[in-house]
């Protein structure tokens, strides 16, 4: 009797818990997260034209991050979105045009009055400064400034070590100078000239043509020098650009506010809309995408896109018209080392080039959302592009009959076992190196799956040639972005026989070709931009004649723009994350 | 009694310095012996571009290069001492009580602590007042009213309780209460010192979640007992002598029943104002269990190291105050 009574009681409460549950879910599906409904853009508007476009000034941008970022010091970051983001607070010598599509990889002048003056070599670029930019401080910002900033980013490693150091390879007598904090000679490293404070002069030790691109870099915001505390300088910047810091805690939040010493006139790049930009770091992922959803918040900092759980949630019919799917500027791709025994035969590499089942690699990462099938390493969205195929198969499916002649003909007949590298903590890469384990099986390739946390992956395994040879890692999984958006900037650190380093080396084949490393100086040495972007393409086709890199995915994000989020494109020069100069909102 | 709590507090110390050295060696000498270079150490701390300049240079600066005993020594002796490091054009002095810097950031880690403990603390006490309470009021009446309806409801929620990890109610509060029904639009810490009306409101479904789970665990230890002592002779002497029922039940039952609860919430409490890891990455809280998670992935030994040694001071301290309490709650209990 008793547990009649107590059977009912809970048979009723749960029957009222679902109904009241059913309400809420009909409720959310009539109402939608959309409680304006204005946005009438439709998929993927963002990538080609500027969604919600507006020029009302005011309200508050919010950013959220899952994590922290490596810094938001200008000159100790390599985070692409620190490098999208910064240019609010730091003005660059050159930056890239926030517009929408291709027009958004064009390089235009920021702090500088016009791009960089080459000298016929591309071995000296001169720069001339806008007059009237000033620090927060009001403070006009002078070339000495900016040397000083490149200096600090590049040749102090004991205390910025996050940056790249391009400057420090390319400066003549940067590998002598020992960084502003250890040597406190007033001149400085002699290759950078300021003959007067709004010049400045950069000696080469090799011809660079894409110096416009490195100019882009948040290390050339200016620093003033008596300002810089080295590390600790991230929680005191001096802003150039129109918005300065109201408020840092590291790792935790940031607060940005207008810099009244900001002047519209001097400045022909950014609009600044917004009255206020705040940021959160380690915010849970969930509730990242669930403030995106909701509209709490205009835009998730990292821009790589939403969850993969949150993926079908924004791909409803209800959804996906706020939905971006861009190129994430980033190819992944499967490195083959030309010094492991048999992949340093170059017909055992074409068969795996054959072998390799790219429709199922693409179907195990999740679908075209996730990326389209690569048939090059450099990615559609990177200037040099050039469309190919050097090893095609229909439907991308691999050639096993084309595999197994190349297996003969490398003295491999029945096949032979290695090792496959990925990263652990990267569910995606795992994915797709089960299918390419599966897919090399078909033609008697047995590799087994070695898994390294991607932390050390560059350090200890697989970018340590010493290892890969000691643990015969013949296959690697690799996925590469560039650091600024050319095919220079895409290969250079990937392929070139120089980017071979004991540890932390990105060219995990070991590649040493001669003819790829001459046509990328070759190229570099160009002045010409078009025939430079036409070299790019030539040494994709060349890297590819050498059978060491299986292109596999073109990696695309999954974006997702909130309703009061205004000026949203989508920027192909930062990885296909929203364009932060742009970013505003209709929230007031 | 002083000479007790000397003895103890001179206990507690020796084992914060175990901690120390224990967590030292897991950090620095176990990877060593697994076969990890002093290079391939410092490259962790060396961002994307780990050319052998930065390594040399991180390493050197770090102090990295020095052998283990030098560094675990120079680590103890900024504590008490304080130290100087130099991140840039000058040196930068780190007053005592001096955790170092992060290897990471660079940024001074007693701060960061002192900063980050305001937020576990709120998160920690709120949730210990909601636990305690309602965990042995159920419990009690659980036990009064043991093999009843109301038994078997407050066990079956209790049983939830212990059962669902933390990850799963907390992600399923922020869900039904900040999307599904908006009364919160999201959970942010608001210092109490700033505004206590915004700190406590957005506190209430961090302090649920993680209370249900404990409350759940209490409920049941207070039912069991109570259900034990509740049957002692001396309760029924209680009764025999003419007490009121609720003077037995608070008086004589809970009273003895009491001490395990408190012994435990001694070790759950310091524990969870060490870092209430799980609950703080759930609701985006910035206290010292998510500063320690960050600090264990980025391989940051200094922060590692400072907040274990919080961590396991919190613990030994509140055990200690769990210790002295005995003596005020069980009458048999003296300390000479």
């Amino acid at each position: 009797m008793k547990t009649k009574k107590v059977t009912a009681v809970l048979a009723t409460a749960l029957t009222l818990a679902l109904t009241a549950s059913a309400c809420g879910g009909s409720d959310d599906d009539g109402d939608g997260n959309k409680k304006n409904g204005k946005s009438n853009a439709v998929a993927d508007a963002a990538l080609e034209s500027i969604v919600n476009e507006s020029s009302e000034k005011g309200g508050t941008v919010k950013y959220e991050h899952s994590d922290v970022p490596d810094s938001l010091d200008p000159g100790n970051t390599y985070y692409g979105w620190v490098q999208n983001f910064s240019r609010l607070y730091g003005r660059t010598l050159t930056t890239f045009k926030p517009a929408a599509g291709a027009e958004g990889l064009e390089v235009v002048p920021d702090l500088a009055e016009s791009l960089g003056e080459p000298s016929a070599d591309a071995k000296t670029w001169t720069y001339k400064l806008r007059k009237g930019v000033k620090f927060e401080d009001g403070t006009e910002v002078t070339s000495k400034d900016v040397k000083y900033a490149i200096q600090r980013s590049n040749f102090a490693p004991e205390a910025l070590s996050n940056g790249p150091t391009y400057f420090k390879a390319y400066l003549v007598g940067g590998d002598k100078y020992k960084g502003p904090y250890k040597d406190k000679s007033p001149e400085g490293i002699k290759s950078i000239e300021t003959p007067d404070d709004h010049t400045i002069v950069f000696k080469l030790n090799k011809p660079f043509a894409d110096f416009d691109y490195l100019a882009t870099f948040s290390q050339t915001a200016p620093v003033p020098q008596a300002k810089d505390k080295g590390a600790s300088y991230v929680q005191n910047i001096v802003s150039s650009g129109p918005y300065k810091f109201e408020s840092y805690n590291e790792g935790r939040s940031a607060v940005l506010v207008r810099n009244e010493q900001w002047d519209q006139k001097t400045d022909p790049v950014r609009k600044a809309l917004p009255d206020r930009i705040e940021v959160k770091f380690k915010v849970n992922p969930t509730t990242v995408d669930q403030h995106l959803l909701n509209d709490q918040i205009t835009v998730d900092a990292a821009g790589t896109g939403v969850q993969s759980k949150t993926q079908p949630k924004v791909l409803k019919a209800s959804e996906k018209n706020q939905t971006d799917n861009p190129y994430a500027g980033a190819t992944s791709y499967l490195a083959m080392s030309v010094k492991v025994a048999p992949f340093d035969n170059i017909e055992c590499r074409k068969a795996v080039q054959y072998a390799v089942d790219k429709a199922s690699v693409q179907q195990a990462l999740g679908g075209d959302t996730k990326g389209d099938v690569a048939t090059t390493l450099l990615p559609p969205s990177v200037n040099g592009y050039t469309k190919f195929d050097t090893y095609p198969s229909e439907g991308n499916k691999g050639d096993e009959a084309k595999a197994k002649e190349h297996l003969k003909a490398c003295g491999q007949p029945n096949g032979f076992t290695t090792n496959l590298s990925a990263r652990s903590d990267r569910p995606d890469e795992i994915a797709m190196a089960t299918a390419i384990k599966a897919s090399l099986e078909r033609v008697g390739i047995k590799a087994e799956i070695k898994q390294f946390p991607s932390g050390k992956y560059f350090a200890n395994f697989a970018g340590n040639p010493s290892y890969v040879h000691e643990h015969k890692l013949g296959l690697m999984m690799m996925a590469w972005g560039a650091d600024w958006p050319t095919g220079f900037g895409f290969l250079d650190q990937i392929v070139n026989g120089s980017a071979i380093k004991p540890s932390g080396g990105n060219n995990l084949m070991e590649l040493d070709d001669p003819k790829v490393n001459q046509a990328l100086a070759d190229g570099i040495g160009m002045t010409d931009a078009e025939e430079r972007t036409k070299k790019w393409g030539e040494v994709d086709k060349l890297v590819m004649d050498t059978a060491s890199a299986v292109p596999l995915i073109y990696r695309k994000n999954l974006l997702y723009r909130p309703d009061s989020a205004t000026n949203v494109t989508v920027t192909q020069a930062y990885l296909g994350m929203y364009d932060y100069l742009l970013l505003s909102t209709s929230k007031k | 009694m002083t000479a007790y709590l000397i003895r103890r507090l001179f206990a507690a110390l020796m084992l914060l310095f175990v901690v120390s050295a224990v967590t030292f060696a897991i950090f620095f000498l176990v990877p060593r012996l697994g076969g990890q270079s002093i290079d391939e150490l410092a490259v962790q701390y060396v961002g994307k571009d780990a050319n052998p300049e930065s390594v040399a240079a991180v390493k050197k600066n770090l102090g990295l290069d020095q052998p283990l005993i030098v560094q675990y020594a120079d680590f103890i002796k900024a504590i008490f001492v304080g130290a100087e490091y130099k991140f840039g054009p000058d040196a930068s002095t780190c007053d005592a009580p001096c955790f170092g810097y992060s290897f990471k950031t660079h940024v001074e880690v007693w701060p960061e602590i002192t900063q980050r403990i305001p937020i576990t603390l709120s998160l920690a006490v709120g949730a210990a007042v909601l636990w305690v309470v309602s965990g042995v009021t159920i419990g009690v009446i659980s036990a009064l009213n043991r093999g009843t309806f109301v038994d078997r409801l407050a066990m079956t929620v209790a049983l939830l309780g212990v059962s669902l990890p933390i990850f799963f109610t907390g992600l399923l509060g922020l869900a039904l209460f900040t999307s599904q029904w908006p009364i919160w639009e999201s959970v942010d810490y608001i210092p109490i010192t700033e505004d206590p009306g915004e700190w406590f409101w957005n506190l209430i479904i961090p302090w649920c979640s993680l209370a249900f789970l404990y409350s759940a665990l209490y409920a049941r230890l207070t039912r069991a007992g109570m259900l034990e002592t509740m049957g002692e002779d001396y309760i029924r002497t209680a009764r025999a002598k003419g007490l009121r029922e609720s003077k037995v039940v608070t008086k004589h039952g809970l009273r003895a029943a009491l001490t395990p609860i408190v012994t435990i919430f001694g070790m759950d409490f310091g524990l969870l104002v060490g870092g209430a890891i799980i609950t703080e990455q759930v609701f985006s809280l910035q206290g010292m269990g998510a500063y320690a998670v960050q600090a264990v992935k980025d391989s940051d030994l200094p922060i590692v190291m400072g907040v274990t040694l919080v961590a396991a001071f919190f613990i030994v301290f509140c055990n200690l105050i769990v210790d002295l309490l005995y003596a005020a709650i069980d009458p048999r209990v003296r300390y000479s």
